[in-house]
């Protein structure tokens, strides 16, 4: 693998859209549909990295069981958030509820 | 805050609003170091991931398909469609950012985060009429930015030192913070639909290779949520965001 190409291709693509949205739409307007269609990129983007982290056990297998802490301790945070509003606690909570989970159920 | 906001004041109060979103990239942080090390990539390789792209997620998944072999190609657009989400961080602030020189939109810019987005909204849709929110925006992109670059430091040591440091589940403090900033972020239900859809896509496209499952079910849950608010009545907010 080529680092700096890497980087240097990872950071273009990140850059672009954190400043150049923000850096043109002093001068031109977004179109509609286009902004529309942005405000779900991140609840779609975000989502479909967690959930696939909560239903896959550490085996790598699906696992709806009581036995996955990821997925309960994820529930508890989903809650928590919901609930609270709060990202702080929901850290918090999340990560003391999969340690617990792992010491007294396992998973 | 005290009652006459300043420069200082406001990059002080950014800081500190920050803070509690700080904690969690703090583990995030240490794993994606530890992780980089682990995926074949150089010391100098992750440390300049953290310094030049400054994206947690991205970073996450690019050193596991970097691990992968995953060409650089498909790498570097698979970040764009993780990052493609703050294009609208971007659009959402813009109108409070206008004006600004380059000098500032270049680092508020590139310093832009979902943690940093989550915060300074708030701060801009306080009405007091303080004229120096940008240190605010400024305060909390850089307590980010140097946090991040401090835990990579020190993930990718430790990487080098602890095997597995997978195995103690701080990769999980990536998915605790994500679900608050998601589920915060979660004003109506076509928003919900949209996280429902796209979380049940990831699952069920999670055998494709080279992530290909994360690109379509993104697409899958941006075009249900257009359908969705596009069916569903006007309904009013489930809840508001409360920022504090």
């Amino acid at each position: 693998m080529n680092e700096v190409a890497l980087i240097i291709g990872m950071m273009l693509v990140t850059f672009l859209p954190r400043y150049g949205v923000m850096a043109l739409l002093g001068r031109v307007e977004m179109p509609k549909p286009v902004f529309r269609a942005l405000r779900f990129v991140p609840p779609a983007v975000l989502s479909a990295i967690i959930v696939p982290t909560m239903v896959f056990n550490r085996q790598g297998e699906f696992d709806l069981s009581l036995q996955n802490s990821a997925l309960i301790a994820g529930l508890i945070s989903i809650f928590v958030a919901w609930r609270t509003r709060n990202v702080l606690l929901t850290i918090l909570i999340g990560m003391t509820a999969l340690w617990l989970w792992r010491a007294l159920v396992g998973g | 805050m005290s009652e006459i906001p300043t420069r200082k004041s406001e990059f002080i109060t950014g800081v500190r609003d920050t803070l509690p979103l700080v904690l969690g990239a703090i583990p995030f942080g240490i794993i994606f170091g530890a992780l980089a090390v682990n995926s074949g990539l150089s010391l100098l390789g992750g440390m300049g991931l953290s310094l030049f792209v400054f994206a947690g997620s991205s970073q996450f998944i690019a050193s596991g398909l970097v691990t992968q072999g995953v060409g650089l190609g498909l790498i570097i657009l698979t970040t764009f469609i993780v990052n493609l989400r703050h294009a609208l961080y971007s659009a959402t602030l813009a109108p409070h950012v206008k004006g600004l020189p380059q000098k500032w939109l270049l680092p508020l810019g590139f310093w832009l985060t979902d943690e940093t987005f989550a915060v300074v909204i708030g701060r801009y849709s306080r009405t007091d009429d303080s004229p120096y929110k940008h240190w605010y925006y400024l305060g909390s992109a850089v307590i980010m930015y140097t946090n991040w670059q401090l835990c990579t430091l020190i993930g990718l040591v430790a990487g080098q030192a602890i095997p597995d440091m997978r195995s103690w589940g701080l990769d999980f403090a990536m998915t605790v913070t994500f679900i608050g900033i998601v589920v915060v972020q979660l004003r109506n239900r076509p928003m919900v639909v949209a996280a429902i859809v796209a979380g049940a896509c990831a699952v069920a496209f999670n055998g494709m290779p080279n992530k290909m499952g994360l690109f379509l079910s993104a697409l899958v849950g941006v075009i249900a949520g257009m359908v969705a608010e596009s069916l569903l009545p006007d309904v009013p907010p489930v809840r508001e965001a409360k920022h504090e």
